[in-house]
């Protein structure tokens, strides 16, 4: 079966208003809010009317609403798991540019 | 089908307390979900101790499943004798937020997928904040690295939830092209419109966001649009500088080696990494000083000139 797919790279080139993120998150404003009060998220610019939030953040909302709902962590919780995750995300890059700097001793 | 441990799964005895039984869930379900371990089977765990403790979180259906007692070990060939569930009512309370339409086909045929939390997607219990939009769904997608690189084409088999002829929600497999957008990092999302779950009614579909992760690669660590890459060289090209053969996605460049390096010095190849329209990344060489073995007495004698003629001490540092 052929499809026509609309597809959409959510990259470093999309920029979200408030609306247009609580349309692809389907969240309320307020939940948004409620994360960027707790710093989970920070849009650019001083209004809500001006607020750009970039594509990182999308990932970032998805993840805090399964991380709520799946395992009912609040949002302080939310915001503590999100910071280790990335720092894990960090460390397990740099083991593993470690390990094959030492593999090279085996290789040799 | 094949019958399935509960108990296994939560990894607890069969005369648990409830509270055991939801201890035993929070536990696992904190270690597997797929946002936190990056482990390939973690989605599948997760889904796994979410149909497990649907089941036993509810003392009527963990009763209805207790009758078939021991006899049953996970993985045999299994079907629901006819009247396995007479004296047992399952009024669609006491479902968890769990998402059902990843249960398993032993799930549905003991208490039917109709109970479930229907409109919800792979590897969350979202809560529907919206009026009767379909769910989105969200999945991994594994590429090779060279994918991003180049860009390409793919076939990717996913499973969706649909809702059948009866108004049940079950999945069906579905095969979906999608095309890798030159240079897409590791975590970005690829979101298809209108290909997530079923809307109820006339209700538009969700949409289905598909996260890239890359296999892991022989020698390249990507690191956002950047690339990492160890190169080992000989003692004689870190001492005298040389113009080295390196490996880039794009093919074999040639690496001017200042002399003197050290190991652990870090090189950049300037756009050679991943790069997308508008922005590019870079190559890191980080040299590696591989020392040849003395294999003869002439080779002793090489390093033993050297020995001779150049005094060092690399553990002057050390204070030794």
């Amino acid at each position: 079966m052929k499809q026509d797919l609309q597809c959409t790279t959510i990259d470093e080139n999309c920029e979200y208003s408030l609306r247009e993120l609580c349309n692809l998150c389907k969240v309320h404003a307020q939940f948004v809010q409620d994360l960027i009060d707790e710093g989970i998220v920070s849009p650019h610019g001083q209004h809500p009317g001006e607020w750009k939030f970039a594509a990182i953040e999308i990932k970032r909302i998805q993840v805090s609403i399964r991380l709520q709902t799946d395992l009912r962590i609040n949002l302080p919780g939310t915001a503590l798991a999100l910071e280790l995750l990335e720092e894990i995300e960090q460390l397990r890059r740099s083991k593993s540019r470690l390990e094959q700097l030492y593999a090279l001793d085996k290789k040799s | 089908m094949e019958f399935k441990d509960y108990y296994t799964t939560l990894c607890i005895d069969r005369d648990a307390t409830q509270d055991e039984v939801k201890r035993a869930y929070r536990k696992l379900a904190r270690k597997y979900h797929p946002d936190i371990n990056k482990e390939d089977s973690a989605e599948q765990r997760f889904n796994e101790i979410g149909e497990a403790y649907e089941v036993l979180q509810d003392v009527e259906k963990r009763a209805a499943y207790n009758k078939f007692g021991k006899d049953w070990k996970a993985g045999q060939d299994f079907k629901p004798p006819p009247d396995w569930d007479s004296g047992f009512e399952f009024n669609g309370g006491g479902y968890t937020e769990t998402d059902a339409s990843q249960f398993s086909d032993f799930f549905e045929s003991l208490f039917g997928a109709q109970g479930g939390a229907g409109q919800q997607g792979p590897f969350a219990g979202q809560h529907s904040r919206y009026s009767n939009k379909g769910q989105d769904l969200h999945a991994k997608i594994m590429i090779q690295l060279e994918d991003s690189y180049r860009g390409s084409k793919q076939s990717f088999n996913l499973q969706r939830p649909a809702v059948d002829d009866t108004g049940h929600v079950i999945t069906r497999p579905h095969t979906l092209q999608v095309t890798i957008p030159k240079g897409i990092m590791e975590g970005q999302q690829i979101r298809l419109s209108g290909q997530g779950a079923p809307g109820m009614g006339a209700a538009e579909n969700g949409d289905l966001f598909l996260e890239v992760a890359f296999a892991k690669h022989a020698y390249f660590i990507p690191d956002a649009r950047d690339i990492m890459l160890t190169l080992p060289i000989t003692p004689w090209e870190a001492a005298l500088g040389a113009s080295v053969p390196v490996p880039t996605l794009g093919g074999t460049v040639e690496l001017k080696i200042p002399p003197n390096s050290q190991t652990g010095k870090k090189l950049r190849l300037k756009r050679r990494g991943l790069y997308s329209q508008k922005l590019s990344g870079d190559q890191y060489v980080t040299l590696a000083i591989m020392v040849p073995k003395a294999k003869n007495d002439k080779d002793r004698e090489l390093f033993n000139t050297m020995k001779e003629a150049m005094p060092f001490n690399p553990r002057s540092h050390l204070g030794v």
